[in-house]
Formats: structure tokens, sequence, C-alpha cells
């Protein structure tokens, strides 16, 4: 429907708003707990065996917080790499297709490590 | 749309370093390196995922002498970034905006940066 607050939603620097700046600090207030969760899991394994690792994130538990970690993080990446580009790239059709490059590589990284989590976890 | 080369004022040749300017500059490079290191994660994960033979292969990755200094980077940059990035969520709820306080909370994540990797590292290596 076009309506004048429509037309000019999506324009000017906040683009869209404080969505991206609550989503930001959100998946900020997540990785607190779950990064250290994560670094603690590492150093405790620092020295283990692949049957070790394997059968630590078996655990339904493990499995479930990496994958809430995985999202938390990309997505997080995402969104501070996505102001990085913005800072620097003036540019407005290298922007552009920097932006949409970074988002999707590391919506495909986040992808790739959330499928490896899984089929550890549920057994391969 | 292209950019002019239009004439700035200097800023970074003229402003002296502050703690405040150093902190934020780094907390941006932190998050960058992160990301590489992210990067680093899938191919563990992948790994993993692939069996044995192919964990063993990025086992023998991080624990290569190249793998450790870079874990050890990765560690700082993550500890320092997590402890900056709660000093952020405090002024995002508007808690120590004033200039004193700025400086604390700043040298107080400096520290506990050091000091979460120090911690970390002595824990794994022993």
């Amino acid at each position: 429907m076009r309506t004048p607050l429509s037309g000019v939603r999506g324009l000017g620097s906040a683009k869209e708003g404080v969505a991206h700046w609550r989503a930001q600090r959100l998946t900020a207030i997540a990785l607190v707990p779950l990064a250290l969760w994560f670094v603690i899991s590492m150093i405790s394994m620092v020295n283990s065996d692949y049957q070790t690792v394997v059968a630590w994130m078996g655990s339904p538990l493990v499995a479930a917080m990496l994958v809430a970690l995985i999202v938390a993080a990309f997505h997080h990446a995402q969104l501070g790499v996505q102001v990085v580009i913005e800072d620097y790239v003036h540019n407005e059709g290298i922007k552009l297709a920097s932006l949409a490059l970074a988002k999707l590589v590391i919506a495909l990284l986040g992808i790739i490590c959330a499928v490896a989590v899984l089929r550890v976890g549920l057994g391969n | 749309m292209t950019v002019q080369n239009r004439p700035l004022s200097p800023h970074l040749q003229i402003y002296r370093p502050q703690l405040t300017t150093v902190l934020s500059i780094s907390h941006r490079i932190s998050g960058i390196f992160l990301v590489l290191g992210m990067i680093l994660l899938t191919y563990w994960l992948a790994c993993l995922a692939s069996g044995p033979e192919a964990y063993r292969d990025a086992y023998a990755l991080v624990h290569s002498l190249l793998g450790r200094v870079v874990m050890f980077g990765l560690s700082f940059a993550l500890f320092f970034h997590l402890c900056n990035g709660i000093r952020h969520l405090a002024w995002d709820a508007g808690y120590g905006l004033e200039i004193e306080q700025a400086y604390t909370s700043g040298k107080a994540v400096v520290a506990a940066a050091v000091a979460l990797t120090l911690v970390a590292w002595l824990v794994a290596l022993t």
C-alpha cells in the first residue's frame, strides 16, 4: 500500500532504524554466558581426542547450546560487519554488494557450523 | 553516486590517542579478528563432523606453533571484546557515561581481558 510513510521507510541513514541496534544488543547479551561457556568447555577439552569431543556434543543440552551460540554469534557478527562496511565504503554500489556478500557468506558459515553440530550431536 | 575527493580537516594526524578512542577502535578491530576466528571455528566443526581423520588435521593445525599463536591472539580478542562489550551494554543502559567513569571502566576492561587471557592459558597449558 503506497502511503507517504511506506515511501520513505528504509531511506535515510537509519534504514531499518532501531531494529539493528536492538538485535546487536540482544545477541550481545546472549553471547556473554554462551561465549564464556564455550571457552570454558574448549579449555576443558584442549587435549581431548575425537571420541571425547563427539561424546560431549552428543548431549542434547550441549548441542542445543552450541546451536544457540552459533545463531547468536553469527547474527552478531553479521550486524557488526554491516556497520563496519557502512562506515568505510562510500560508493553506494560497492557498499550494497559488500553488504550482500558479507551477509550471505556469514549466513553460510553459520549454517555449516549448525549442520556440523547437529550431525555430530545426533550421531553420524 | 561516486565520492568526490573533497578536502577534510586532519583528525588522526593531530588528535592525541586517548584510552577512550583506542579502546573504541580496538573493540572494532577485535570484532573483525573474531569474525576470522569464526571462520576457523567453522573449519574445526566441519572437520569434527567429517570423522577422526579430518579432525586430526584440524587438531594438528590448532596445536601447531602458528595455531597456538593465533589462538592466543583470538582468545585475547575474545576476552577484550567481551569485557568492552559489557562496558558498551552498561553505557546503553545509561551507566558510566561520565568521563572519569569511562576511563575507570576502560582500565578495568583491559585489566580483566589480560587477566582472563592469562588465566585461560595457564589452565589450558597445565
